[in-house]
This record gives C-alpha cells, sequence and structure tokens, in this order.
C-alpha cells in the first residue's frame, strides 16, 4: 500500500507566529481522515502545507513519496479549498470553472478532449448542477458555488481528495448528497483528507479523525463520536478566516477521548 | 477624400485594430486576476522608460518596454510576497514612474515635458511603416502567448492556491501575464496614449461583462468592442479634428453606458419571464 500524503514534524510560520508546531500526519491510500478543531487551530494550514500550497518552515511534506517541489503527478490531487465565493473579476460560467479542473492532465496547446468533456459532465451531475452549467458562477448562492468547487475538483479524476470545509454553508440535502458521492468514491479506493466542523452525515465514512489545537496534533484515531458544541444546530461555520480566539478545549471531543 | 487616401491613416488604422484586439484580451486576463489598475501602474513606470530613451538616444519605445517589463515584474513579485498588497504596490509604481519620467526628461538637454505629450496622450497617425511593423509582431507576439497559456492562465487568475494544487508553474505564469501586460501597454501607447492605455484593457472588458455569462465570450466580445472603439474613435477624431486617444476612450466609455443599459434590461426581462 502505498502513502498518499506524508509530514514529518510539519510546521509553519506566518510574520514569525507559528501557525503549525511540528505535525506529523501519515495518509495512507484509501483512508478517509478528517481534520477537526477550532477556528483558527490551523487546519486550513495544515491541508494546504500537506498540498505545497504552503510552504513549511520546518519538516517535510511528501507527496505520493516526493517533495511538492519534486512532484509532478498533480492529476493525482484534487484539491477544494475553503472559499466564500468562486472568485474572478470575469464572469466565468459553473461549467467552465469545473473544467478547470481538468488542468493537471491537459497538456498545454491541446485542445480538449472528449474525455475531458465527458469528466466534466459527468462531475456536474454528480453535483446536481447540470442544468445550471451555462450560468455564471456568480449568479448561485454560497452552497451551490460550494458545490462547484467539489465539481472542479471530481472534474479532475484524482485518487486524493483534499476538501477544507466542504460542507460548510451546505444544507442537509447537499450534505447528504457529497456523502453518497464521497462514499462511490472511497469505494473505488480513493483518499480522502476533509476539513470539517461538523461532520454530519459523514461521518459513517470517516476511518481516521484528526484533531488540531493551536497549531498541534492533540488526537489522531478513530473518529470521535460525540456530539459536540460544534455540531449543534445553529452553530454555522460560514465565516472563514474569521481572527477569533482559539479555544483550547472542545468539550465534545475532551468527552470522547476520556471515553476512547 | 476618405481616409484610406492618405499612407498614415491607413498605418493607423491598421494600428488600431492590433490595440484594440490586443489590449482587451490581455485586460480579460488582468480584470480577472483582480488588477484592473495594472496597466495603469505599468503606464506610469513606461514614462520613465520613455524619458530614458531621450536621455539616452535610443528608440523610446524600446526603453520603454524594457522598462515596462522590469516595473510589472517588480509589481507581481511584491504581490506575490504577499507583505504589501497589490493595489499599494501599484500605487507605489504610479508615483515613482511618473515622477521619474518627469524629473529625468527634465534632465536631458534640448527636452522638456513637452517632448512627452504625444506618448501620454497618444500620437496614432505618427506612426509610420517601421512601427507598424514592430506593433503587429508584438501584437502577434501577445495574442499567440495568450492562446497557448490561456488555459493554464485562467486557472491562475481564477484562484492561485488551485493553480498551485494543480502543478501549474504559478510564479513563471505571473510573471508571463506581468510582461504580456507591460508589452501591450508599449504597444497600445502610441493609440491612446501612457494616461489612457489601461483604459483599453479594462473598459471593453466591463462593457462586454454587462452582456455576457462566460469567460470566453467575455473575452471575444471585449476584443470586438475594442476594435470598435479604436477604429471607430481613430475615424471619428479624423473627420471631426479632434484628438484620437481621448476620443477612442470616450467612445469605449459610451459604449460601456449603452451595454449598461441593455444588460439591465435584459436582465431583467428575464427575470420577469422567469417568476411570470
Ligand atoms: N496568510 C496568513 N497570514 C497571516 N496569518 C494567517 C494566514 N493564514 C492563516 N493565518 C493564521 O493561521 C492560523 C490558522 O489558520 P487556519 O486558516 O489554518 O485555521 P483553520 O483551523 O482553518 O480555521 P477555520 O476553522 O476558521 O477555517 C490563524 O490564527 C490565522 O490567523
Ligand atoms: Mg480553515
Amino acid at each position: 500500500m502505498s502513502t498518499a500524503f506524508d509530514m514529518t514534524a510539519g510546521q509553519v510560520t506566518i510574520d514569525g507566529r507559528k501557525i503549525l508546531r511540528g505535525v506529523d500526519l501519515t495518509v495512507d491510500d484509501g483512508e478517509v481522515v478528517a481534520v477537526l478543531g477550532p477556528n483558527g487551530s490551523g487546519k486550513s494550514t495544515l491541508v494546504r502545507a500537506l498540498l505545497g500550497v504552503q510552504p513549511l518552515s520546518g519538516g517535510t511534506t511528501l507527496l505520493y513519496g516526493r517533495p511538492p517541489a519534486r512532484f509532478r503527478e498533480w492529476w493525482r490531487i484534487g484539491y477544494v479549498p475553503q472559499r466564500l465565493s468562486v472568485g474572478g473579476g470575469v464572469p466565468a460560467t459553473v461549467r467552465e470553472v469545473v473544467a478547470s479542473g481538468r488542468i493537471a492532465r491537459q497538456r498545454r496547446g491541446r485542445l480538449t478532449s472528449s474525455a475531458d468533456r465527458q469528466a466534466v459532465a459527468a462531475a456536474l451531475n454528480e453535483v446536481g448542477l447540470s442544468d445550471r452549467a451555462g450560468d455564471p458562477v456568480s449568479s448561485l448562492s454560497g452552497g451551490q458555488q460550494q458545490r462547484v468547487l467539489i465539481a472542479r475538483a471530481l472534474a479532475g479524476e484524482p485518487d486524493a481528495f483534499v476538501l477544507d470545509e466542504p460542507t460548510a454553508g451546505v444544507d442537509s440535502g447537499s450534505q447528504q448528497m457529497l456523502a453518497e458521492t464521497l462514499s462511490a468514491l472511497v469505494e473505488r479506493g480513493k483518499t480522502v483528507v476533509l476539513v470539517a466542523h461538523e461532520l454530519g452525515p459523514l461521518e459513517p465514512l470517516i476511518s481516521r479523525a484528526v484533531v488540531l489545537n493551536q497549531g498541534c496534533k492533540v488526537h489522531d484515531g478513530a473518529p470521535p463520536t460525540a456530539v459536540g458544541t460544534h455540531a449543534l444546530p445553529g452553530h454555522d461555520h460560514v465565516h472563514p478566516h474569521e481572527p477569533e480566539p482559539a479555544e483550547t478545549t472542545l468539550p465534545g471531543w475532551a468527552l470522547a477521548q476520556e471515553k476512547a | 477624400m476618405t481616409i484610406f487616401d492618405l499612407d498614415f491613416m491607413r498605418y493607423a488604422l491598421v494600428a488600431a485594430v492590433m490595440v484594440g484586439l490586443t489590449a482587451p484580451a490581455v485586460g480579460t486576463f488582468i480584470v480577472q486576476r483582480r488588477l484592473a489598475l495594472l496597466g495603469d501602474g505599468i503606464g506610469h513606470v513606461a514614462l520613465t522608460g520613455v524619458a530614458l530613451g531621450f536621455l539616452t538616444g535610443t528608440a523610446p519605445v524600446a526603453t520603454a518596454v524594457v522598462v515596462a517589463a522590469l516595473g510589472a515584474v517588480a509589481i507581481e513579485m511584491v504581490r506575490a510576497r504577499g507583505k504589501t498588497s497589490g493595489d499599494v504596490a501599484l500605487a507605489l509604481l504610479f508615483y515613482g514612474g511618473l515622477a521619474g519620467g518627469v524629473m529625468i526628461i527634465y534632465l536631458t538637454p534640448g527636452e522638456s515635458t513637452a517632448s512627452l505629450n504625444s506618448y501620454l496622450f497618444g500620437a496614432i497617425t505618427s506612426v509610420d511603416a517601421t512601427d507598424l511593423w514592430v506593433i503587429a509582431g508584438l501584437a502577434v507576439a501577445v495574442l499567440a502567448l495568450l492562446a497557448v497559456f490561456g488555459r493554464e492562465l485562467f486557472v491562475l487568475c481564477q484562484d492561485e492556491e488551485v493553480a498551485r494544487a494543480s502543478g501549474l508553474p504559478v510564479r513563471f505564469l505571473g510573471l508571463l501575464i506581468a510582461v504580456i501586460a507591460s508589452v501591450t501597454v508599449v504597444v497600445a501607447m502610441r493609440a491612446v496614449g501612457l494616461l489612457l492605455v489601461s483604459a483599453l484593457m479594462v473598459v471593453p472588458v466591463a462593457t462586454s461583462q454587462q452582456l455576457t455569462r462566460s469567460f470566453r465570450t467575455t473575452m471575444a466580445l471585449s476584443m470586438v468592442f475594442g476594435v470598435l472603439a479604436t477604429v471607430g474613435g481613430l475615424t471619428s477624431s479624423f473627420y471631426l479634428d479632434v484628438p484620437s486617444g481621448a476620443t477612442i476612450v470616450l467612445l469605449a466609455l459610451a459604449g460601456f453606458a449603452v451595454a449598461l443599459g441593455i444588460g439591465r434590461f435584459v436582465r431583467r426581462s428575464r427575470t420577469g419571464e422567469s417568476t411570470a
């Protein structure tokens, strides 16, 4: 079995502030790992560092056995970033954004292939946005735009998915759909790393949970079954990257660890 | 007599078509990247390049390309480091470029700021056959680069982080778009002048956005609007005997106002249909 992501003592320092303080994390092929923790604990930073998008200030990280700078098989990775909306100052259709997920599989100067078109159509269908394919993304709601980002990653047909809060601001019906999509991928042996605040319908899929607090890994193992404050209805996380004081304890997780 | 009977007008018209095609094509990516004012920043820096041309006795267009490209690379590097925001970096270059240009021209014997006028406000009717070849070559190069790298540039301008996680050469692409933009600025300088150059990169894009839904059609339509503005502006300035650069930009802005109205109307009737 090969290893998709392998971080050893990963450190990230931004403007002199330690954001990740020596995290070890190995994700094997076919694993479904949830990254949990309070706002500002470094979840996004961790997954960005795993991908090499965020440079490390210490430690190492490997993508399928290679450091990000020497990694060449980028088509094996599908990344869904944490975004409030799909950016850009010029209109772009849902189909255009989803099709851009094929970029790692396309050769420079080559025309779009029929395989590209089929993968895009399948991805749109998977997230239930086929009928909106020709609409500008900016005309979609926040939750629908989140689904566009997921479809973009699906379109690339990668081996490993890295999803940063794919369920933020998404209604329960769509969360259920995402859970079904992911479980189909997992059955086909795909690897998934996902950041979440509330696992909701995704919970049965998770094979392992990693909990971060203030840039340190405080739990790595069985997914806690407890229902913490973060899973309570009405506790919505649709405001990423707000500077909030990090909570020192998560009542739910603490409880779960005691039980475990 | 028509404008086609005059050599200088024929050259000017060909130059106008080139500029009308390239500036909005590059502009679409720049606006997508939310750097609409990049062209202005580069234009101001290019002024220092023009003045350096006068000082050293070299062709101002050549020095302008070099200095503008260096400026654009500097903007991109400051932006990519992320310490200063992109717009602040641009602002710093605005001031430095303009002040540098004025100072250098003052120090050049026999020249005054009046020498800069045709570069500041454009002098498309002064384009000769040699200029035309240079302009055409640069325009073709710019369009060819956009065609080859367009797909990657779209991802970069849409979401830089995703571009990086797709293995794209993000730093190279960022520098590429910056250099393409600076070449375009210098090409368009002849038509509308450095102070108005950015208008041709931004206004046609803003105009077509009012009417389109996709990136591809926005780009194509903005090139149509760009050519309409440059050719229409040049022609009417000839018959009305008014400055060409200003006419081109005012025409482009008028087009924007019309498109804004049409876009509003179309959207309203569309929503009217769906609720009916
Ligand atoms: N580009 C940046 N510049 C400065 N500080 C940053 C930057 N990115 C992240 N940080 C800081 O790093 C810390 C961790 O941020 P991160 O986005 O990884 O948190 P998170 O766990 O994903 O939070 P959330 O649940 O809100 O998404 C925060 O304190 C944040 O302020
Ligand atoms: Mg986050």
